[in-house]
């Protein structure tokens, strides 16, 4: 099965680590920004989808990810359309502060893959991606803005080899000569990942979106 | 590829194509740089084939007579850098790499304080910026080519976006076309664009009656500069 190139859109997530919990009076200019920047987001071009918490505006309440990290999981058309709401609108305030609020992170926590257009992505998947990320590196599978691959990459990879997504079959085959033979990414629990530390360095424009 | 711009009549007309932001027609620059239409598209095409300028055609709209629908050739900027450096000097890779070091240190609040510390002390003894007119002449010094924006009363909601909640209709604010910074802010846009708002804060000054602040958009620099009695 592989994503048409001109029906494939970009899934990211991000993960923060709250330096105080979401209710301190610190955590409070980012919890004011929320709501606009979320309204930007939803207006911005582009735009596809972002995860909310049922009955909520936003899904800083969900914490798949640990008890203090928020998660960020949204769908756009394409990655510049992604970079443009990042990093070059309103959004950017929140990003230029993100050290008041948030930890920094030594590994990777942002990561983008591409998904056929239709398709929303779950937390367990995003998780997934972001694990494979850290564990390999960028790949098709699960890249960043400064390791970025597109669409017609990604799904010439998939057509390659069969797929490590869960669900589908093939699980055991890496197709990246860079990948870690021994690495189950699918299997570990989701409470360590937020977690764990590695070596691999934070790439390219790196930060907690926090909103989206 | 600079000696293209020895010649004062190309260079006139790169620097007013430059200028404008926009795609600018023959008629327009000729007229700009005080030439003929013909001599004008000579050197502008050769700005083209050095790399300097962009070409493209556009049916510019409201035309008639025997030339209308005829598409008219226009140009812009190249959006490539171009640096000369003699002897040569690799900065932005030291640039690059001190980035990417700080991001990975969290190093924004040091950076920042930094910046500050360079934008006052390049403002000197002079007092802090009284007026935008007079910011346009600081941040034009500095490569921002900034160009006034007038208040357009439907705002968008884009000063909103920090939570301010107070704004009204917007007023004037002075925009800036070039980041000076570009290549890195593309690649850690939190980090060196916050370090770009410092800088010029320390520039501007904070205690006078102008402000700079983050306003990011597509294809200018983050930052705003506006009169802080803005209304909010």
């Amino acid at each position: 099965m592989t994503a048409s190139t001109h029906a494939a859109h970009l899934a990211q997530l991000n993960v923060a680590t709250l330096l105080h919990p979401f209710d301190d009076p610190r955590i409070a200019p980012f919890v004011e920004m929320l709501d606009p920047v979320n309204s930007a987001a939803d207006g911005a071009p582009g735009f596809v989808w972002r995860l909310v918490e049922e009955g909520a505006a936003d899904a800083t309440g969900l914490r798949p990810a640990g008890e203090d990290v928020i998660v960020n999981l949204s769908v756009w058309e394409s990655q510049e359309a992604l970079w443009d709401f990042a990093y070059r609108s309103g959004h950017l305030e929140v990003m230029r502060r993100r050290r008041e609020w948030f930890e920094r992170h030594v590994e990777a926590h942002l990561v983008l893959w591409w998904i056929p257009a239709g398709h929303l992505p779950t937390v367990g998947e995003a998780l997934d991606r972001l694990s494979d990320l850290r564990a390999h590196g960028p790949s098709p599978r699960a890249f960043t803005f400064a390791s970025a691959y597109t669409a017609a990459e990604a799904a010439q990879h998939l057509q390659a080899v069969p797929s490590a997504q869960p669900g589908n079959a093939g699980r055991s085959r890496r197709p990246e000569p860079a990948c870690e033979p021994a690495c189950e990414p699918a299997c570990e629990p989701v409470e360590k990942r937020a977690d764990e530390q590695s070596d691999e360095p934070a790439d390219g424009p790196v930060g907690e979106p926090a909103t989206a | 590829m600079i000696a293209v711009l020895q010649d004062p009549v190309r260079r006139r007309l790169y620097e007013y194509v430059a200028a404008q932001g926009r795609e600018v027609g023959r008629n327009e620059a000729a007229e700009a740089a005080g030439v003929a239409r013909t001599l004008a598209a000579h050197h502008l095409d050769r700005l083209t084939e050095a790399g300097l300028l962009e070409s493209g055609s556009r049916r510019l709209t409201g035309r008639s007579g025997p030339g209308a629908g005829r598409p008219a050739k226009v140009y812009t900027r190249a959006r490539v850098e171009r640096s000369v450096s003699l002897p040569a000097r690799d900065y932005r890779t030291a640039a690059e790499l001190l980035a990417e070091a700080a991001e990975q240190a969290g190093l924004d609040a040091g950076l920042c304080a930094a910046a500050r510390r360079r934008g006052e002390s390049l403002r000197g003894a002079a007092a802090p910026c009284g007026d935008l007119e007079e910011a346009m002449e600081l941040l034009a010094a500095r490569g921002y080519e900034p160009h006034l924006e007038e208040g357009d009363g439907d705002g968008e909601g884009e000063g909103e976006r920090e939570g301010s909640g107070q704004q009204g209709g917007r007023d004037a604010v002075v925009r800036m076309r070039n980041c000076p910074f570009h290549a890195v802010a593309e690649r850690f846009p939190p980090l060196v664009c916050g370090m770009n708002l410092a800088l010029l804060e320390g520039l501007l000054g904070v205690d006078g009656p102008v402000r700079a602040r983050m306003d990011a958009r597509p294809g200018e620099c983050c930052v705003v500069v506006e009169s802080k009695n803005n209304g909010h």
